[in-house]
């Protein structure tokens, strides 16, 4: 990650994010007309200092209380227009650029969904969601406070030069003299920060998943008593974090010592030619010590500018860390308008000289070539790594093969719009995930219009209805974090009835009852059976029950299909890959 | 929700407990914060005096002496030098302490959670403790970085007051009506916008658990084509956040302004004041410069005050939540009992072990701040008695959500019957030393966790004991052995969740070997081989056997060959112990049990008798079995 970080360049960053969100453009003229007097404001009082010596205090006869209240009246309406502009631009940048960061976040939380990895790498899902939420605040502090006092601090540094420059040309030029090598100081140890934050930020993944995995495996550190060794562990990940945070801040303390130093070159150098620019008569006392007061106001920016610009480090690499992400394409895009639906009716299925690996990878299937027809039950069995899941994956258009088409009711299944295909075509995965609601709620999530006692009736439909009526509230039972107040077997026939109320007219089932004990399952089945009636269903198996009910088996072996046909036709062939799998089957299940 | 004033008293308390726990590095920022702060009052005094002493004379006369000139020049530069020093104690000082702080803090934490009992993990979601070591502890000292500042800052105020005192009190009451003013406004800031930054906080919380559960259902939500009901789900909730941190800016972006102008405006009343002064003759130029000089460059530290409050609010709550955390209460102790480590089967025994799962809070938000009191729900067991006699092989068997696992937990000692005992070879589990416990018992979860680590690291977890040839001689009954050797680095690839993805029945196997490298006295297979093919699990069955681990074994199982390994058969229902005995008994008498395990043949059966009634069968007619040759 580290190594990602430093391939776009900073600007090139900032170039495309600014592209990517054109809310941060919209008045953006009258924001900068608003900073302008914001800042112009800032100068009021070194000229107001000037004037009260020069015309106030040290005219002849004693101080001048009227010229004085006068030029304090006048600083004083200048300071009110000042703060009322800051006001109006400080609201307008934050609603600007809050609307603009709430679009980030949703436009990469789409697209993270639409792309493959979340799926297919689940143990990045955690760094995933810092796209919509770290990495996008991070944007967020430089856009609200980093970006405007940059922009202030660049117009209070051009305005002071200008009025600096009026005051004395020379003096001005003593300034910039003693600033000039701040540039280059900021600039190296802007290099070593991007370094040291990189590293900082590698070492919070690293702590995080750390800590994570204390929490998450409590169970695992318990049964074997390993406590001691996650201990180290997590020290170990916080003391590096801790002294990679502390690397980052030095580096950054003194890089912004440089402005003090400058300031203290600026100051003195300013008073000894001052006064020799005094005695040849081209200064006076009210004069330089404006200068001086215009001094600190160019020393302020500039230090205020290096903290920012630190900060701005890390606003960057969060926003190159959204980017990144937004620049995926999706492997798998909708077709969209463009795209055909599903014709109506029950749906036949054809995989067309298809093959599949992963980047990198081996071939996970190699030349599937098969048509299931309309309204069939078919189940695919093969041993661990066979290649079954990516059967039932391509089907449902999780992965797009590597070569070949699939095929749903003779439409390819990449011109088939997402709405048509997600609706008609439903996969129960292996794993049931739930989210934190009721039972209910997460039924619901297919079909949002269900009633609830259509909901009950579905439970019923499937032969559930006293798994239902056991639970402590019914389907008002809330599920916990992930459906974990349910037990494996549970959360399957919950996710199996989510799939029934969607009605579709292709049923994909990955292993959809791994964990519900025989008798439930055999029942399921059963009322499965029934209720699929009239629409084709793919099982992916690996308990053979669902392959004998099955109007026909597809058996997978090392990505082929080696054969197919209904199980009593398979099994006749013990010598065959089936043939194996089932007498292995009958041994682990039938009485020995 | 705590009042503002009582939050800023919390917010206080955890300062003053910090400054304690860090005296010295405090102590370092403070004098670096005040050095720096002197410094800046005796700048605009000495900008002064020179404007005064050395500038005024030297116009006037239209001459200067080199050495005043150049003492004035190496003055102000030595003023420069000297409050970098100050800079560097000032924010190292305030860094160190604020990084410490939350190490340590992070270390109590982490430490807690490896102390509390799994019964309190399963009252916490997950994302609230992780929080509460992250974003918590970094909230709770977010006030201790411009601490010090702002420390330096008061001490620089007061030091301002008493030199402004000394050198007019006119000019001096102007500065202490300046000062009271940014402060008064500080505190009305800090009061304004600290419910408006919690319930930003808040919202960013639930964007986060929004995001968190979405990607984590990526798979339902694709395959239910529900990508754009989440987009919406999330856009709401981003668009609350968007609100909330508008709300935040109008407060921000009103005060910060008003609270740079003030000083501005304290400088034109001293330019006001101090003419009339000037004219009556009780102050110089030279005071008056030095005197508004000040005010200007008092201007940016003063704003230290103001962070440190604002920030307060977001501390005090996060300091609370840590505390949530350092103070739970309900540790499972350890006993001191130790069992006799030689190598023989340990014997298990339950006696009328009642269990329920503490209530879960319903619809308790990822912000949760307190933590939900330890109620009891539902009983899941009711008076479970039985025995896994030393060295027999017992199954547990039961219908889907019937209590199996909990038993396998009870059994482990992840959690505490609620009534009755559990004891290992005669002796209270709860007196068991954990070290004893852990190395008599080995579970093996029905769902596999890998640890971010070495395949070795997740086998051996550093037992002792445990080395490599340990390892493959687990991992080959494990029937792990073939694909840990066709690993990138074999035993050092790392897995999980920075390293190579495994899939769900090689993660199960590589569990299963690190149970069994231990060389546990008692084996709990919690429905361990779920996710490996029949073929597999028999031979992973085989080799257990007839590699006689020289182990008890309590396995939780759904198959007939897993059972008939077992010398016994616990039948439960609904958390009850329905009976006991052998499988052939148990399927002779109880019928709940025998539907159960004869499920299959069952549905055999009714499959032949559906088949004589209904000939010829619904695939012969079928187009796709003439496409049978073309398939290979």
């Amino acid at each position: 990650m580290t190594t990602a970080v430093s391939q776009a360049s900073t600007w090139s960053t900032l170039r495309r994010g600014l592209a990517m969100s054109p809310e941060l453009r919209s008045g953006l003229a009258g924001t900068l007309v608003l900073a302008f007097f914001a800042t112009a404001g800032r100068v009021a009082v070194p000229i107001a200092v000037q004037r009260g010596i020069d015309h106030g205090l040290l005219v002849q006869g004693g101080p001048d209380l009227g010229a004085i209240a006068g030029v304090v009246a006048v600083t004083a309406l200048v300071l009110l227009v000042t703060m009322i502009s800051a006001y109006l631009m400080n609201v307008r940048l934050y609603t600007v650029s809050e609307t603009a960061l709430a679009g980030i976040r949703t436009r990469t939380f789409r697209h993270i969904h639409d792309l493959s990895m979340l799926h297919q790498q689940s143990e990045r899902r955690g760094s995933l969601v810092s796209r919509v939420t770290g990495d996008v605040d991070q944007m967020s502090q430089f856009l609200q406070w980093g970006g405007v006092i940059l922009l202030v601090s660049l117009g209070q540094l051009t305005i002071t030069t200008v009025v600096m420059a009026t005051y004395s040309w020379q003096l001005t030029l003593v300034v910039y003299a003693a600033f000039a090598p701040v540039v280059f100081v900021i600039r190296h140890f802007q290099k070593r920060l991007t370094v040291a934050y990189g590293v900082v930020r590698a070492h919070v993944g690293t702590m995080l998943a750390a800590i994570s995995e204390s929490v998450v495996g409590a169970a695992v550190i318990r049964a074997y008593g390993v406590r001691r060794r996650t201990e180290s562990r997590l020290d170990a990940a916080i003391e590096d974090n801790r002294r990679a945070q502390f690397t980052a801040l030095r580096t950054s303390v003194t890089s912004f010592t440089a402005g003090e130093w400058a300031s203290g070159l600026a100051t003195a150098a300013v008073v000894v030619v001052g006064v020799l620019l005094g005695i040849g008569g081209h200064l006076t006392v009210g004069q330089l010590t404006a200068f001086l007061f215009l001094v600190t106001l160019f020393v302020q920016p500039v230090q205020i500018a290096t903290e920012v610009l630190n900060e701005a480090q890390n606003a960057i690499a969060g926003w190159r860390r959204v980017l990144d992400v937004l620049d995926q394409a999706p492997d798998v895009a909708d077709p969209g308008e463009a795209g055909l639906d599903l014709p109506p009716g029950p749906i036949d299925v054809r995989f067309s000289h298809v093959r599949f690996a992963y980047p990198g990878g081996p071939e996970v299937l190699s030349d599937v070539d098969l048509a299931i027809p309309a309204q069939i039950r078919v189940a695919v069995v093969g041993e661990t790594g066979s290649g079954k899941t990516t059967f039932a994956k391509l089907l449902t258009r999780l992965m797009d093969p590597t070569s070949g088409q699939v095929l749903l009711s003779g439409v390819a299944l990449t011109d088939v719009r997402f709405a048509s295909l997600r609706r008609r075509v439903v996969m129960v995965p292996q794993d049931g995930f739930l989210f934190d609601a009721s039972v209910a709620d997460n039924v619901r999530f297919a079909r949002p219009d269900i009633s609830d006692e259509d909901l009950y009736l579905a439970f019923a439909e499937l032969g559930l209805a006293d798994w239902v009526d056991g639970l402590v509230e019914g389907l008002s039972t809330q599920v916990g974090e992930r459906g974990e107040a349910l037990s494996v077997g549970e959360r399957q026939l919950v996710a199996l009835a989510r799939a029934y109320v969607a009605d579709p007219d292709l049923l994909v089932l990955d292993e959809a009852t791994s964990a519900v004990d025989p008798a439930t399952e055999v029942r399921l089945q059963r009322t499965l059976d029934a209720v699929t009636r009239g629409r084709t269903t793919i099982a992916i198996a690996h308990r053979l029950s669902t392959a004998q009910a099955a109007d026909e088996v597809l058996v997978v072996d090392r990505g082929r299909v080696v054969q197919r046909g209904p199980h009593d036709e398979l099994v006749r062939d013990p010598e065959s890959v089936y043939g194996r799998l089932y007498a292995s089957w009958l041994e682990q299940t039938r009485a020995s | 929700m705590l009042n503002s004033d009582r939050v800023l008293g919390k917010g206080f308390r955890v300062l003053g407990h910090s400054i304690r726990e860090q005296p010295r590095l405090f102590s370092i920022g403070v004098a670096g914060s005040v050095l720096f702060s002197v410094l800046i009052i005796a700048g605009a005094y000495i900008v002064g005096a020179i404007i005064g002493h050395v500038v005024v004379p030297a116009i006037d006369h239209r001459h200067v002496g080199v050495a005043a000139l150049a003492g004035g020049a190496g003055v102000i530069f030595g003023v420069s030098a000297a409050k970098v020093l100050g800079l560097f104690g000032r924010r190292l000082g305030a860094g160190a302490m604020q990084f410490r702080l939350q190490a340590t803090y992070r270390r109590r934490v982490t430490r807690r959670y490896l102390e509390l009992p799994l019964a309190w993990h399963h009252r916490n979601a997950t994302g609230t403790l992780l929080s509460n070591a992250n974003a918590d502890v970094e909230a709770a000292f977010y006030p201790i970085a411009p601490l010090p500042f702002a420390v330096g800052t008061v001490v620089m105020l007061f030091v301002a007051v008493a030199s402004l005192f000394f050198t007019d009190w006119v000019l001096a009451l102007v500065g202490v009506g300046v000062f009271l003013a940014l402060l008064g406004m500080n505190i009305v800031y800090s009061r304004l916008i600290s419910p408006r930054v919690s319930a930003a906080q808040r919202l960013r919380a639930e964007v986060s658990a929004v995001a968190h559960e979405s990607f984590d259902g990526a798979l339902v939500v694709k395959t239910m084509g529900r990508e754009g009901d989440e987009t919406q789900r999330f856009a709401a909730k981003a668009g609350e956040l968007r609100d909330a941190m508008i709300r935040v800016g109008r407060i921000r972006g009103l005060f910060d302004p008003a609270l740079d102008a003030l000083p501005s405006f304290g400088t034109l009343t001293v330019l006001l004041v101090g003419a009339w002064r000037l004219r009556q003759g009780a102050i110089t130029v030279a005071d008056l410069v030095s005197v508004a000089f000040l005010f200007t460059v008092l201007a940016f530290p003063v704003r230290a005050i103001g962070w440190v409050l604002a920030e307060l609010p977001r501390s005090a709550v996060g300091w609370e939540r840590v505390q949530n955390v350092l103070t739970a209460t309900g540790d499972m102790a350890y006993g001191e009992a130790e069992l006799a480590a030689d190598p023989k089967p340990a014997t298990l025994r339950f006696e009328n072990v009642d269990f329920a799962y503490a209530a879960t809070v319903p619809g308790r938000g990822p912000s949760g701040t307190s933590e939900p009191a330890p109620s009891l729900g539902q009983p899941v067991l009711h008076g479970v008695t039985f025995e896994v006699p030393a060295g027999r092989t017992v199954a547990l068997v039961g219908p889907t959500g019937s209590g199996k696992s909990t038993i396998a937990s009870l059994a482990a000692r992840l959690v505490d019957p609620t009534a009755g005992s559990v004891y290992l070879d005669g002796v209270d589990v709860s007196d068991l030393a954990h070290e004893s416990l852990a190395a008599t018992v080995a579970l093996v979860p029905q769902v596999p966790f890998v640890f971010d680590d070495t395949v070795r690291g997740n086998i051996t977890l550093d037992r002792p004991g445990v080395d490599d040839a340990g390892a493959w001689a687990a991992l080959r009954v494990a029937q792990a052995e073939s694909f840990v050797s066709a690993l990138p680095q074999g035993l050092d690839t790392t897995v999980g969740e920075r390293g190579t993805s495994l899939s769900g029945g090689q993660r199960q196997r590589l569990t299963l070997a690190r149970a069994l490298a231990g060389g546990p006295r008692l084996l709990i297979l919690d429905d361990a081989t779920s996710a490996v093919d029949p073929r597999v699990e028999a031979a992973i069955l085989s080799s257990l056997r007839d590699g006689g681990a020289g182990a008890s074994v309590l396995v939780v199982a759904y198959r007939r060959a897993t059972i008939a390994l077992a010398d016994e058969v616990v039948y439960v229902e609904h958390g009850r112990v329905v009976a006991h005995g052998t499988h052939a008994e148990l399927l002779a008498t109880v019928p709940g049990y025998a539907d159960l395990v004869t499920a299959y043949e069952k549905a055999d059966a009714e499959r032949e008798r559906e088949k004589a009634y209904d000939e010829p069968p619904a695939n012969s007619n079928n187009p796709s079995a003439t496409n049978n040759k073309g398939i290979s």
